[in-house]
């Protein structure tokens, strides 16, 4: 060991550290501030919006000129839309992820699928919202409906199904299906009665991220749910018009010209990011139950 | 054969054309978005719509300002966004205490959930005023647009980051450190260079991100058909364009063929993109 004992050496070693002491502080920083603009964005979002929530905006129906309106079918819409978009994307989403963790063999379809999904996974939402217009809207009737907006959106949703449902069911152990196969049970069964149910938890935290996304769609459903919103409330017919929440932000901040289109979207923001944050929680929650359920056992 | 057996075909043949499926809806908006978008040429010349710099409906559908709107707003995202999100990838994947990183997991998690419109909504309440009176310009404009957009991609470069540096092998850490090297040095010479085909994938997401981001981009940027000269002038990108405008152009006019044209142009870069990531995650660690 004589390193030490060189005087430039030793130099050299003390610079080492304040590199190291300074690459630490820079990275802790950073870790800091991206919590600290995250507290902040709730912090903007919730102050200058709960004050806005009453029973009335939340129910009562939007005005087109004058202040005072409400966001009631824009919120009903907004359950509404999420709702059916996962209906017709849900069995398709579940059933290609299901092939391509359990059936799909490697070949030139199965890496086809999969730069499919990829790919879906990153068009944008605008470009989904245009082919809605000419698909949908034009086939189904002359103005933007509920029914438009919901298709549209579960090919958003799509991509993402696929790949939660496959890596949620990759993640069973093999020794599951070898059981279940054993036993005489066919592909199907075993998939059905074994690997589904050990891989539900996951796919119900993926869903609910998907649900939690497809709330706060805006670009998608512009020029496929539309502007307005039907003269019932709550009117489940899916020709109506389908505005929602986050559309609503969109067009009252950047379109009409309403007196009181700040108190509509702040007030409709708040509302928007706490359904965002209870679909958040609803996602991570089959997760704690386990944990807190494991616990529980190995005591 | 048996009931249970015919189930079983029945059922595989299902779950196939589910995932055939998903590669018929991808083929599909490719090739309507596409047409729409190509018949812009039936009426006006390939080189006036993708050279001329001139936006001006209905004479001149020059799309090229929006390409560029759209790659400077993209580009000053990334410029914030890359180091800032990196450096949050390597704090949570090698710094972080436990306590931290359960708070910061769900923190980023909920960065991504935040609806676009929101994070519009916020630029326009805050960022846009703030610009106002540091520059004395409408506030609207390429640098709101562009630290919107930063921090809405930055946690696709950190979780996926984080996930690269992860999967770096203990044998290539413990083996620097051995030799003598500090942490910092161990990261910056021996991790991040292993770790670069998933930083790099990262960084590729969100720029495709970045690109295709509509409704934010479209509250804060000004939405002007003019190539920005500084940081505080409006500009116009593809996707403002076409929010923009789609409820005000007839079907069938070249106007309206040319916002399919923009769709198609995000479209393509979206897809180019994905190739890169796969031939760049290809490569592998050892690059």
């Amino acid at each position: 060991m004589t390193a030490p004992s060189v005087p430039g050496m030793s130099r050299n070693l003390q610079a080492r550290h304040r590199t190291e002491r300074l690459a630490s502080a820079l990275l802790w920083a950073v870790g800091a501030l991206l919590l600290l603009v995250l507290a902040w964005f709730l912090y903007y979002i919730l102050s200058r919006g709960l004050p806005a929530l009453d029973w009335s905006f939340i129910t009562a129906r939007p005005k087109a000129m004058d202040a005072g309106g409400g966001v009631g079918p824009e919120l009903f819409n907004t359950f509404y839309l999420t709702f059916l978009s996962l209906l017709f994307s849900l069995p398709v989403g579940l059933g290609a992820g299901i092939y391509l963790a359990e059936y799909a063999r490697p070949g030139r379809l199965t890496h086809l699928l999969r730069l499919s999904v990829e790919t879906l996974a990153s068009v944008p939402s605008i470009v989904f919202g245009l082919f809605g217009l000419i698909v949908f809207v034009n086939t189904i009737g002359a103005s933007f409906n509920i029914l438009s907006g919901a298709l549209t959106l579960s090919l958003l949703n799509l991509p993402v199904l696929v790949r939660v449902t496959e890596e949620a069911i990759r993640a069973v152990p093999a020794s599951y299906r070898e059981g279940s196969l054993a036993l005489g049970a066919t592909r199907w069964q075993t998939t059905l009665h074994v690997v589904l149910p050990a891989a539900m938890q996951s796919i119900i935290t993926g869903v609910s991220l998907v649900a939690g996304r497809a709330v706060g769609e805006t670009a998608l459903l512009i020029y496929t749910a539309g502007l307005t919103v039907s003269r019932y409330a709550p009117d489940f017919s899916p020709f109506a018009g389908g505005e929602t929440l986050a559309v609503r932000i969109w067009y009252v901040k950047s379109v009409a010209l309403l007196p009181d289109a700040d108190r509509i979207a702040s007030g409709a923001s708040a509302l928007l990011l706490i359904v965002v944050l209870v679909f958040n929680v609803l996602a991570v929650l089959p997760l704690v139950l386990r944990q807190w359920r494991d616990r529980r056992l190995a005591r | 054969m048996s009931l249970t057996r015919i189930t079983d075909r029945l059922m595989f043949v299902l779950l196939w054309t589910s995932a055939v499926l998903v590669a018929v809806v991808i083929a599909a908006i490719i090739l309507f978005v596409g047409k729409e978008g190509v018949t812009t040429f039936r009426t006006a010349s390939l080189a006036s719509v993708l050279l001329s710099p001139r936006w001006a409906p209905p004479q001149s559908f020059g799309i090229l300002i929006f390409f560029l709107g759209s790659l400077a707003v993209t580009v000053l995202a990334m410029v914030i966004a890359v180091p800032v999100g990196l450096a949050g990838s390597i704090f949570l994947a090698k710094l972080a205490p436990e306590w931290m990183r359960v708070l910061m997991r769900p923190a980023i998690n909920l960065f991504v959930g935040i609806p676009s419109v929101v994070y519009g909504y916020v630029g326009m309440t805050v960022l846009v005023p703030l610009a106002r009176q540091v520059s004395g310009s409408v506030g609207f404009g390429l640098g709101v647009a562009g630290i919107i957009l930063a921090v809405m991609v930055l946690p696709t470069i950190t979780t996926v980051s984080e996930d690269a540096i992860r999967s770096v092998p203990t044998a290539l850490v413990e083996g620097s450190l051995a030799l003598g090297a500090t942490r910092w040095e161990t990261i910056s010479r021996v991790i991040l260079p292993a770790a670069r085909p998933g930083i790099l994938a990262s960084i590729i997401l969100a720029f495709a991100r970045a690109f295709g981001e509509t409704t934010a981009v479209q509250m804060v940027v000004g939405n002007a058909p003019i190539f920005p000269r500084n940081l505080f002038e409006p500009t116009s990108t593809l996707t403002s364009e076409i929010i923009q405008e789609m409820g005000q152009t007839a079907p069938g006019t070249t106007w309206y063929f040319s916002l399919f044209l923009m769709a198609f142009g995000l479209l393509l870069t979206s897809l180019v993109a994905i190739l890169v990531v796969r031939y760049v995650a290809r490569r592998g660690v050892a690059a």
